[in-house]
């Protein structure tokens, strides 16, 4: 579980998480959502210790993040950002091979082989394996990152906006990826998204933060409301059902 | 070609140059020039050997490939203790003359400048080392200002003596130093063997890096004193050259196309000994002396830089 204790960030003068609680419930799929500017990617950076917190405490599996060594974090939770950029020259495989460094430190065994040919063929990559990442599309890239989260096969999987560039069918895909690594493998996953349909459809709970506060938090029958998502977006909403699943319509 | 191949011509071509060095033109008194050329080749493998793998790892730490250490302001630094010695105690006071203790002088204070910049860098957490590079450059500017000053007032005569340590030689190198500079290079380079594996991952990014487990800043706060640590020693002993490691790092990034450290550093390092060995030859025996190495390299470099500017600028 991962437990966020009245945690608070600040740039400048500006406070952009103000003492945000919530709980993660372990192996399920939560999502973050809200809108641009809200404090997600800044609380799911904390989280994953890519940025320092000016107060409050994270805890995972009840272990003050500030006090685990750096290398069994890096067992225990992966993140993908938002944006990504690196500056070297890499092929796809040779990308998703860096996520098994935590284990391998350099030097892939066997077994790390396994896991970066699984998170390939998770990601359906293997065509495009040997390809360097600049010659691919943005979705194509996207999908190569989140293999080498995949690779480093951690308990909790961080990722933010990740269908970002990312075409329906392979939206569709990757979160069905991620229900199977909650599902099957136990996984807690953790997604900052804007498609509020697919949010809707995937996840398990969903938290909404709205100018550096959590409004609300709760199951996705919960949150997947009129009343709701009227308050985090300040638009109206009509809700559907279809096939099981709420479907938000808010094109007007 | 593999890249083990490449590591192989290039271990072959600096064993030839560095023959071809020691054995060109011996002449009859061999018993003389012998050990002197081999103090000279030797001095040579262990600066650029030195130079090519601060400024490799400086540029994976920085993300960027048109940087060197010297932008900390390591060199200038160098020239304004010279400039500084000379000015305050004259040219024939130990300071200067006692090549041992100018030696630890100068390495003294560059290790002290760094360590303060880094500390008062460090501090707060969350510094972005672009911050550091910038406060850097100041600094090294502001020597540069102050080096001037003195030299403008200088007795014209002791000037000589300054200039002729403003330039890279390795014609008069100082024999004395290597054993010194041998023993810190060796402790350095050691201390720095369990840090090699953190570079490839360190040339992700700062965030991955971190995500993959790598305690960022305590493993580039260690990166960083032993890239001052070696600066300042090869600068003490043959004058500011860290421009070399420019030419030399993306000599190397450019013929192995990888971004492995292993191949990078230890390609590196062969390149280097190749441009040294090779630049002086033709300072010796094509300019018999009438020019210096750190001119040659300069010139080289610098079309080189030119080259890789108008090379970037069109994939931008
Ligand atoms: N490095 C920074 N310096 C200053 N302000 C920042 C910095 N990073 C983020 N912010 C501010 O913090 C606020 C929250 O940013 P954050 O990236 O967490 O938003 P977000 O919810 O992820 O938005 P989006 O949906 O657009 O990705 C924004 O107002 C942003 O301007
Ligand atoms: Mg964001």
């Amino acid at each position: 579980m991962v437990d966020v204790k009245n945690v608070s960030k600040g740039y400048g003068n500006k406070n952009v998480i103000s003492e945000v609680s919530v709980k993660i419930a372990k192996g399920k799929i939560t999502s973050f959502i809200g809108p641009n500017g809200a404090g997600k990617s800044t609380l799911l950076s904390m989280i994953s210790r890519l940025i320092a917190k000016d107060a409050g405490e994270i805890y995972i599996d009840g272990m003050d993040l500030t006090r685990c060594k750096n290398n069994d974090l890096a067992k225990k939770i992966s993140i993908l950002k938002q944006s990504n950029h690196i500056n070297i020259r890499l092929t796809v495989k040779e990308l998703v091979s860096f996520g098994r460094f935590p284990y391998s430190q350099g030097r892939l065994t066997k077994e790390d082989r396994k896991f970066i040919n699984e998170a390939i063929r998770y990601m359906e990559l293997e065509e495009i394996q040997d390809k360097f990442l600049d010659q691919l599309s943005g979705g194509q890239r996207q999908r190569a990152y989140i293999a080498m989260v995949i690779a480093q096969d951690t308990e909790y999987v961080l990722l933010d906006e990740p269908l970002n560039n990312l075409d329906m069918k392979h939206s569709v895909q990757i979160m069905k990826v991620l229900r199977k690594l909650a599902d099957e493998l136990g996984k807690t996953v953790i997604i900052v998204i804007h498609d509020i349909n697919f949010a809707s459809c995937y996840s398990d709970y969903i938290v909404a933060l709205k100018d550096g506060r959590v409004i609300k938090e709760g199951t996705t029958d919960e949150i997947i409301t009129p009343s709701v998502l009227n308050e985090v977006y300040e638009m109206d909403f009509k809700i559907e059902e279809i096939n099981r699943e709420k479907i938000c319509v808010f094109y007007s | 070609m593999s890249n083990k191949t490449k590591l192989i011509l290039l271990a072959v071509a600096s064993l030839a140059f560095a023959l071809a060095f020691i054995f060109i033109d011996l002449g009859r008194n061999w018993d003389y020039a012998l050990p002197r050329r081999l103090e000279k080749v030797y001095a040579i493998v262990l600066t650029g050997g030195v130079i090519a793998f601060s400024t490799m790892i400086f540029q994976t730490i920085t993300n960027n490939r048109i940087l060197t250490p010297s932008i900390i302001g390591l060199d200038s630094l160098y020239l304004l203790i010279q400039t500084f010695l000379i000015f305050v105690f004259g040219s024939m006071n130990m300071a200067v003359t006692n090549e041992n203790i100018n030696f630890v002088i100068s390495i003294g204070f560059m290790v002290l400048f760094a360590s303060l910049l880094y500390k008062l860098l460090f501090k707060g957490e969350g510094q972005n080392i672009y911050f550091l590079l910038l406060v850097g450059i100041i600094f090294g500017t502001f020597f540069g200002s102050i080096t001037e000053f003195m030299q403008v007032l200088i007795d014209p005569n002791e000037f000589l003596i300054v200039q002729d340590r403003m330039f890279a030689s390795f014609n008069n190198v100082k024999t004395d130093l290597l054993l010194i500079a041998t023993v810190l290079v060796v402790i350095v380079a050691v201390y720095s063997l369990r840090f090699i594996k953190y570079l490839d991952v360190l040339s992700l990014g700062k965030d991955q890096a971190v995500n993959l487990g790598v305690d960022y800043d305590y493993v580039v706060k260690r990166l960083l004193i032993i890239i001052a640590i070696l600066v300042s020693i090869s600068t003490a002993l043959v004058g500011p050259i860290t421009f070399l490691g420019l030419l030399v790092a993306n000599v190397a990034h450019q013929l192995f196309n990888t971004y492995q450290h292993k191949y990078l550093i230890i390609g590196s390092v062969f390149i280097s000994i190749i441009a040294l060995v090779g630049g002086q030859l033709i300072v010796e025996r094509v300019f018999t002396f009438s020019t210096t190495l750190s001119v040659i390299i300069n010139f080289i470099g610098g079309v080189y830089f030119i080259y890789l500017l108008l090379k970037e600028s069109k994939s931008w």
